[in-house]
């Protein structure tokens, strides 16, 4: 049979299925404001509900007066920790295994901490009363810095007791939450000692936020008759939430519905659990109404999950040509009050044990310590999977401090040391087993595209013209190969909450021929309506138009662990190809039964299944489907039905090669980035105009949080950028035009061969960015310099080389 | 992020707008776009419980310009600023100030009588009435009284307004000079970490006349008198330059925010009043 016919090609196309750029079905609804969120929700009789939160980063509470609030006309309630402690909800439990305050009981720990929860008939009158709560607070010593933390006498959680071990083993110190270690720190440091070369640096990669633009909120509905829970959130993970919420309620777990409706964006800011969901589930079954209880943006900056916040210290030793032998690598985690980061149970500091990067290391080491200071709670992976930002911006700053100890381009040094093709699969000092790459390929690719010989001479001819007085602007380029690791995570050491990681697929076909899947993931963004059909219309041959995907409604999706850390495509995505398969095995006996062969002796082509060897012999997809709901067939039960658990044996490694090139103003500290060239390579690639969105968005975000984006605290920890003035979120203004680019090396594990994006381009863009800046000082000296960039940084490190006179 | 209750009044001309003002005294507000007032008081930093909103007084709108003489409604919005080519004509500044105020969605809304009449160090429009010499009018209860841009500001959100006054229009003279407002800031939407605004006047190859003010680099807007005077009957040469940069900085005192400490402030705002020295010059 000839697989080249236009008539084929015809049904192909019209499957829409991998690899076409199929438009967004979601974007109809998006572009005309017809979206529905949290916040569009309205039942009758609901009420609002908003926090009182701490003003100070750390103060005992003395007293709480809200008398005056209930005062208030329409106010109905004010909850504090001593109404939700007989409920033993004043406290709850972080997916870090520590609890965490849902109401402030006897002390604040960080500014913005929530105090009490107002219960009004509307939101301005909740404003209103939130001013009406007398607290009385007594200040106490605050602790910003961890590594000051550490060291000092004030016990900020009183609650623990300072001997105990905590979820992840033994605490140092009263301020200490954990020691988590990999790798060979003996052997490493032999190797390291006795290297031809060592070079070091300690880096901060600040406290940022995720900062989607709809903040985090819920509406709770607890129906007396029925005793039925409803919970609309952003939840990015909405069966977790059902699980948490049972476990915490006592209410039985099909009694609660958690449904995550459109989403605005979700970057890891929608993983957590918090006490605004707590209190809004609790006053909605004391009042017996529905209860909505949304974030503002200040909300959202201070006190719901931030990211990052790592102050990180390298050792990387080389042979004389550059071969790397061994990296150390220690990290002190500043996780806020409580240590509410949102990891996989056995992994206390995610995959930051992939610090190891694109390079084949042949031993390292990785200790991190994590500890309590007076900042918010967090430490979710924004837009990464895990830490795995924290680990690429380590070990691509740590390449480019190697490169200028041995006076080396740092591409090459790169190249020297990438794993080669054929050590994949390849096992990491660190325990990581990466799939597949082909890194020499991607880095040449890239280097030639942007002309890297070229850049480097017109860098040169730069450096020159500035040390003769002629321009004040120097050139910098930035590289960064990155490896992502994706997907999490196979169930044998993968699990929140000890719910396995696996997610899944329910795929019904109706008689005529179109279908429904449901999966539980929850896109936030990411396109999965448009592309989880298109896995489905390439697997089953039904048009993808004619395949409603549905997520995040836990009455009607399977269980799944939901979406953040790339995992969608990974693991719901392979559970989608899986349950597919279902599908055409059944679809397979059907057809050969209408056909009156045997099974084997039919094979499925496009949109049907053919005679093998007379293809004017068919039934399509839509006569299958329809025969499986109208004729008795002997030996196959009735409907077309199929369900998948996938648990992934592995993880995936995207990886890319991103080159920024970028011009420094050195008097204001201006940066302008002339070029950005990103190539990607996600393995199979199932809508090239989606990766390009996400690949788009996620370099967004990264130029944000090199070049300005942080959560500031000042010494008495107030937040210093709890709105959008100060907080950077970068616009089309200050967004270069992005390159895009690809290979393609599939995932050997997975049903097809794909690795996930969304996150590659902020874990690859963060390095790339801030190493152009750093790049265009090294010249005149610079080793490394702390990230945000932003101009007065910049310009610090300009007159720190003495290049202002 | 939600105000606290307040009336909202909507008068339909200066008289009615007036006698709430002196009804309700301290406990009353003009309002004009509302992107300077209504995130104070959503941030609960301003209670304003009688909100006066002045967008049905026409007399406070248009611009006309007559022999020279410009005359600005105080409720002229910054993008009409942009917008009016004959505006453009008479006093180039302005379009080029008004592009680096905030983001054309606020500048749809807010007005240049807001603007200066906010009194925020941050706001981009007093700086530039310094530079051009402008007048605000004032009306109040008492009648109407007239005030130089450059005499108007007091301290930080302090003007030499009466809580009882309503600013009806600016008037500033058409302005041949060569031209620059120069502006550093962290991203669009943002307020000046430096900004400058320079006028020169050039008759053969020397500066007959000068004008420079500064934005944000003090709790007022700064003229800098001194550094016109550095300039003028000069080239603006290298030295020139230098001297009314040095003069200029003599003249502020900028605070430390999160765009930077005041070493970095010094430093910026010495490019960045050079830079429009040199680019209003090239215009002269
Ligand atoms: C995101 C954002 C970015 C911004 N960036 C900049 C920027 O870069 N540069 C800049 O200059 N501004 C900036 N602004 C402020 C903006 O330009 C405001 O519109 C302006 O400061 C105030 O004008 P308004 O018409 O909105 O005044 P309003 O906010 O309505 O009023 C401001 C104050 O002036 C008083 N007032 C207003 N009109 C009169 C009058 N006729 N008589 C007496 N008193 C009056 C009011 O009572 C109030 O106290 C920004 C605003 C936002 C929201």
């Amino acid at each position: 049979m000839n697989d080249m016919t236009p008539e084929r090609d015809a049904r192909v196309a019209n499957l829409k299925g991998m690899g076409c750029s199929r438009k967004r079905v979601e974007d109809a609804r998006f572009t005309q404001g017809k979206g529905n969120y949290v916040d569009d929700i309205s039942l009758p009789g609901m009420l609002t509900g908003d926090f009182v939160r701490s003003p100070y980063a750390h103060a005992r509470i003395k007293s709480i007066n809200t008398e005056a609030a209930m005062a208030l006309e329409g106010v109905v309630a004010v909850l504090t920790a001593q109404d939700l402690a007989p409920l033993s909800l004043h406290w709850m439990p972080t997916l870090a295994g520590d609890k965490q305050m849902v109401l402030a009981d006897g002390k604040v720990l960080f500014q913005g901490q929530e105090v009490a929860f107002v219960v009004a008939k509307d939101r301005y009158i909740a404003a209103d009363a939130i001013e009406l709560v007398e607290v009385e607070y007594e200040e106490l010593p605050v602790i910003v810095d961890p590594i000051k933390s550490l060291q000092s006498d004030v016990v900020l959680r009183e609650d623990l007791d300072p001997k105990a071990p905590g979820a992840h083993g033994p605490r140092k110190h009263h301020n200490h939450i954990f020691t988590w270690e990999v790798g060979d720190e003996a052997g490493t440091n032999a190797v390291i000692d006795d290297a031809d070369v060592v070079a070091e640096a300690s880096m901060y990669y600040h406290r940022t936020h995720p900062c989607p633009l709809e903040p985090c909120g819920c509406v709770a509905s607890m129906d007396k008759v029925n005793g039925k829970l409803t919970l609309w959130g952003t939840f990015q993970a909405p069966h977790v939430v059902r699980t948490v919420a049972s476990l915490l309620s006592g209410i039985e777990e099909h009694n609660i519905r958690v449904v995550s409706p459109d989403i605005g964006g979700g970057f890891g800011n929608k993983v957590g659990v918090y006490p605004g969901y707590v209190c809004s589930i609790v006053a909605s079954i004391v009042t017996g109404v529905p209860v909505k209880w949304v974030e503002d943006r200040m909300d959202n900056l201070m006190t719901t999950a931030f990211a990052r916040d790592y102050w990180m210290t390298g050792k990387i030793s080389a042979t004389k040509e550059g071969k790397i032998t061994g990296l150390h690598c220690h990290v002190t985690a500043d996780h806020g009050a409580f240590d509410a980061c949102a990891d996989p149970t056995k992994f206390p500091a995610g995959f930051m044990n992939i610090c190891t990067g694109s390079y084949d290391i042949p031993i390292a080491y990785l200790g991190v310590d994590g500890v309590y200071t007076n900042k918010a709670p967090g430490g979710v992976s924004y837009r990464c999977s895990f830490r795995v930002t924290e680990a690429v911006y380590f070990i691509e700053r740590m390449i480019e401090v190697l490169a200028i100890e041995m006076d080396m381009d740092p591409a090459e040094l790169r190249r020297i040391n990438f794993i080669k093709k054929e050590q994949f699969p390849y096992q990491s000092a660190l325990g990581w087993e990466y799939d597949s790459g082909d890194y020499h390929t991607a880095w040449d690719k890239a280097l030639k595209a942007v002309d890297y010989d070229g850049l480097r001479k017109e860098q040169a001819e730069r450096v020159e013209a500035f040390k003769r007085g002629e321009t004040r602007t120097l050139m910098g380029i930035g590289l960064s190969f990155f490896t992502e690791i994706v997907g999490a995570g196979p169930v044998k050491n993968c699990d929140i909450l000890g719910m396995g990681m696996f997610d899944s697929c329910e795929i019904r076909i109706h008689p005529t021929g179109s279908a429904i899947a449901r999966l539980g993931t929850i896109s936030q963004g990411q396109g999965h309506a448009t592309t989880f059909a298109q896995i489905l219309a390439s697997e089953i041959g039904i048009p993808a138009d004619s395949i409603t995907i549905e997520e995040g409604d836990t009455d009607t999706a399977p269980y799944g662990l939901g979406t953040y850390g790339s995992r969608s495509t990974p693991v719901a995505g392979a559970a989608t190809a899986m349950a597919g398969r279902k599908i055409r095995a059944k679809a397979q006996m059907i057809a050969a039964y209408l056909l009156e062969v045997h099974d084997d002796d039919v094979e499925f082509d496009v949109d049907r299944f053919v005679v093998k060897g007379a293809p004017e012999r068919f039934k399509t997809m839509g006569e299958i489907a329809y025969a499986a709901y109208n004729q008795a067939i002997p030996g196959i039960e009735p409907g077309l039905e199929a369900v998948s658990y996938y648990d992934p044996p592995n993880m995936t490694y995207p990886f890319g090669a991103y080159v920024c090139v970028m011009d420094i103003d050195v008097d204001t500290g201006v940066t302008d980035i002339r070029r950005f060239y990103a190539l990607d390579d996600c393995g199979t690639r199932i809508n090239p105009m989606v990766i390009e969105g996400q690949i788009h968005g996620g370099l967004t975000e990264a130029l944000a949080v090199a070049l300005g984006q942080e959560i500031a605290y000042d010494e008495m920890g107030n937040v210093k950028t709890g709105t959008l003035m100060d907080f950077f979120l970068p616009t089309a203004w200050e967004v270069p035009n992005y390159e895009t680019d690809h290979t393609v090396t599939p995932s050997p594990h997975h049903p097809i061969g794909a690795k996930g994006v969304g996150e590659s381009p902020h874990v690859g863009g963060v390095p790339c960015f801030s190493n152009a800046v750093q790049d265009a000082f090294r010249p005149f000296g610079n080793r490394h310099t702390n990230m945000p960039h932003d101009h007065w940084r910049i310009w610090q490190t300009a007159n720190a080389l003495g290049l202002h006179h | 992020m939600i105000p606290a209750a307040f009336e909202y009044h909507r008068p339909a001309d200066i008289r009615g707008a007036l006698s709430i003002l002196v009804e309700h005294g301290d406990d009353a507000r003009v309002l004009a776009g509302g992107h300077s007032l209504i995130p104070m008081m959503k941030l609960r930093m301003a209670d304003v419980p009688h909100l006066i909103d002045l967008q049905d007084i026409s007399s406070l709108k248009g611009i006309t310009i007559e022999g020279g003489r410009i005359t600005i409604g105080a409720m002229t919005t910054q993008h009409e600023l942009i917008t009016n080519d004959a505006l453009h004509a008479a006093a180039p500044l302005l379009r080029e100030a008004a592009l680096q105020i905030a983001d054309p969605q606020v500048r749809y809304m807010g007005t240049i009588g807001g603007n200066v009449a906010n009194g925020d160090p941050g706001n981009d429009m007093p700086g530039l009435m310094q530079c051009l010499d402008a007048t605000f009018t004032l009306e109040g209860p008492n009648g109407t009284r007239t005030v130089q841009a450059r005499d108007f500001y007091e301290a930080a959100y302090t003007t030499d307004r009466d809580d009882a006054e309503i600013l009806t229009h600016i008037s500033l003279d058409a302005t041949t000079a060569g031209y620059a407002y120069e502006k550093q800031k962290r991203k669009i939407g943002d307020y000046a970490t430096a900004a400058c605004a320079v006028l020169i006047t050039k008759e053969n190859g020397v500066v007959t006349s000068a004008s420079v003010a500064m934005t944000n680099l003090s709790d007022v807007p700064v003229f800098s008198e001194a550094a016109a005077e550095a300039l003028i009957g000069g080239t603006c040469d290298t030295a020139a330059v230098k001297a009314a940069v040095a003069a200029a900085l003599a003249d502020i005192d900028p605070t430390e925010d999160n765009r930077g400490p005041v070493k970095f402030k010094m430093h910026v705002a010495g490019v960045i009043i050079a830079r429009a020295i040199e680019r209003a010059w090239s215009r002269a």
